[in-house]
């Protein structure tokens, strides 16, 4: 049988796309293999010569209008048929709610392991992928090799950066693939009002917690968030119990890294530390001195964050001056 | 709809795990278990489901290598008909391909069900592999991500909340369905319920049972170490006289950070 070969990228999502390619570029040429792209959709060739600017040596280009839009079925098809018949060694998907169970439905598919959501990736000396993740809710890092290939990770979004484009020369595959008999029907999409600015692109996050007594007390983040230039955000029980948000941050929500995170009567439950944890400095303002924010904050404040919030608001205003 | 099929997972409550400083190890053997968060939102659409459409029965499948009979007992205090719990010594070291394997062929046994149910992720490994794997094995329709179901006739229609959309799906049942915890906030059983529950049938079967071959769970995943991250964090606290001060104090410190301002 022979070995298998070269690393490849898939995601429905450009961006991610993108930004994974930069970081399978290292891998393969870790592993002196090839970097392909698997694209899938329908009048793609511009994307096509996108991917090979941003490093792809080969991009796999399945372009028919019934791949206009993901459908899990349909496009699984297509990765289960073109890994059967190349071989990768490397398979990186973008992790997105689409994204993840088809990684994990190929995974089973060619009987191999799949690592989910790996936010770091390397190659030991013994030429394996090695995958990092975060697990235990939290609690910990878990480092993880495969001992089935393709060694299929996904990756999520924000985890690596997207590369400068570069002229660089690749070459161009059109496959035909058929599309395999959808099992699902998707009756009705409807975009999700999102906030015109992602929290992760934030430089600065001021973020509240149940701390935070009414729903219009969100004005005092509001302003320092304006001295600040940074971005609002909350905890889980803020969006999910109250309702007063519709994101929130934390493991279940966004994962942030902000160069200033500021968390304002948040209590510090794992889940939601697993969201902040790289951040460049955390501040913590809580009443209760025992809180566990304040074992993973830089700074810490013991006070109300309704009088801590309007002062910092006027020194940062003065001394920024 | 006949029967619905809940999948739960035993699983370290994250909440209350320790981590030893001087080695980052977690402490995990002992660690507390329950259900996880995500499964017994399944199980609360699964009962809500019976309640509304009655005549349906539900089984839950638990894989564990070690004994989960006390978290099983919860979910027929909740709701449940009847507990599967597939225990085995030999899933010590079960990853979510084996995992999938075992739950497939406890299903298979089983048998005779229209929907199966399955949080997103687990509370512990959050990997959110086990559903879709499942569902691929056993070749029939998913739709994950999942924060509100319903069921007409033959049909499943789900929400599923993507990352910048709002997606409607059907399928044609037998179908799983993975849900993630904003679906419904899940009951807690009353003491009449439980009393109730401790008459209920818990089936146990050892991977024998069910002609598990041992090769196929062996872990496709080698976990390397798993550590406690390292804190790192300055962890100062600010005092001083007056609210003021304080402000003032952490303001200075800010900008000579290099975080804020330019």
């Amino acid at each position: 049988m022979s070995e298998n070969n070269g690393v490849w990228v898939f995601s429905e999502k450009f961006d991610l796309f993108l930004e994974i390619l930069g970081k399978a570029r290292e891998l393969a040429d870790r592993l002196q293999t090839e970097l392909a792209a698997v694209l899938i959709g329908s009048n793609m060739q511009e994307k096509a010569s996108e991917l090979i600017r941003y490093g792809a040596d080969k991009v796999y280009l399945i372009d028919s209008p019934v791949f206009e839009r993901f459908q899990a079925e349909a496009y699984l098809g297509v990765l289960h048929d073109l890994a059967l018949n190349y071989r990768p060694e490397i398979m990186l998907i973008g992790s997105t709610k689409n994204g993840k169970p088809l990684a994990a439905r190929l995974a089973t598919r060619l009987n191999v392991g799949c690592v989910p959501d790996c936010a770091r990736l390397n190659i030991d000396d013994k030429k394996r992928l090695i995958g990092e993740r975060m697990t235990y809710g939290g609690n910990a890092t878990a480092t993880v090799a495969f001992r089935t290939k393709p060694q299929i990770a996904t990756v999520p979004p924000r985890a690596f950066e997207k590369p400068e484009p570069k002229d660089h020369k690749g070459q161009l595959i059109r496959l035909d693939v058929k599309a395999e008999e959808p099992k699902t029907e998707i009756v009705e999409t409807r975009p999700l009002e999102i906030s015109s600015v992602r929290i992760e692109e934030a430089e600065v996050i001021i973020s509240c917690g149940r701390g935070l007594e009414k729903k219009e007390d969100k004005v005092l983040l509001d302003e320092l968030a304006t001295v600040l230039c940074g971005q609002v955000g909350c905890s889980r029980p803020l969006a999910e119990d109250r309702k007063w948000f519709s994101e929130w941050v934390g493991l279940s929500g966004h994962k942030v890294r902000p160069k200033l995170y500021i968390a304002c009567g948040i209590s510090g439950v794992i889940q939601h530390v697993a969201g902040i944890r790289d951040s460049k400095v955390i501040v913590a303002v809580n009443k209760d001195e025992q809180a566990p924010i304040f074992e993973i904050a830089d700074y810490g404040i013991v006070g109300n964050l309704y009088e801590v919030l309007p002062a910092l608001k006027e020194a940062l205003k003065k001394q920024l001056q | 709809m006949k029967r619905i099929i809940v999948c739960l997972k035993q699983a370290v409550d994250v909440s209350q795990l320790k981590v030893d400083p001087s080695t980052r190890q977690l402490l995990t053997a002992i660690a507390p278990k329950k259900i996880s968060d995500f499964d017994k939102n399944a199980l609360e659409e699964a009962v809500r489901m019976k309640e509304k459409l009655g005549g349906t029965e539900i089984c839950t499948v638990t894989v564990s290598a070690e004994d989960a009979k006390t978290v099983v007992r919860e979910a027929l205090a909740m709701g449940a008909d009847r507990a599967y719990l597939i225990n085995d010594a030999g899933f010590k070291e079960i990853d979510t391909s084996g995992t999938a394997y075992v739950l497939t062929e406890a299903i298979k046994r089983i048998g005779g069900y229209d929907l199966i149910l399955c949080g997103e992720t687990s509370l512990d490994s959050f990997s959110g592999l086990v559903a879709p794997r499942l569902a691929e094995s056993l070749n029939i329709p998913q739709i994950t991500s999942v924060g509100k179901v319903s069921v007409e006739g033959d049909t499943v229609t789900a929400e599923r909340t993507l990352e910048d959309a709002v997606e409607t799906m059907k399928a044609k049942m037998p179908a799983l369905v993975s849900v993630t915890r904003e679906i419904n906030q899940p009951r807690i059983p009353s003491l009449m319920m439980i009393m109730k529950a401790s008459k209920k049938e818990i089936v146990t079967w050892t991977g024998a049972d069910l002609g598990i071959q041992k090769e196929k769970i062996n872990a496709k995943i080698d976990v390397i170490e798993v550590l406690a991250p390292k804190t790192g964090r300055k962890k100062v606290k600010i005092t001083g006289e007056n609210v003021t001060e304080i402000a003032e104090k952490l303001a200075k410190a800010l900008i000579q950070e290099g975080i804020v301002g330019r």
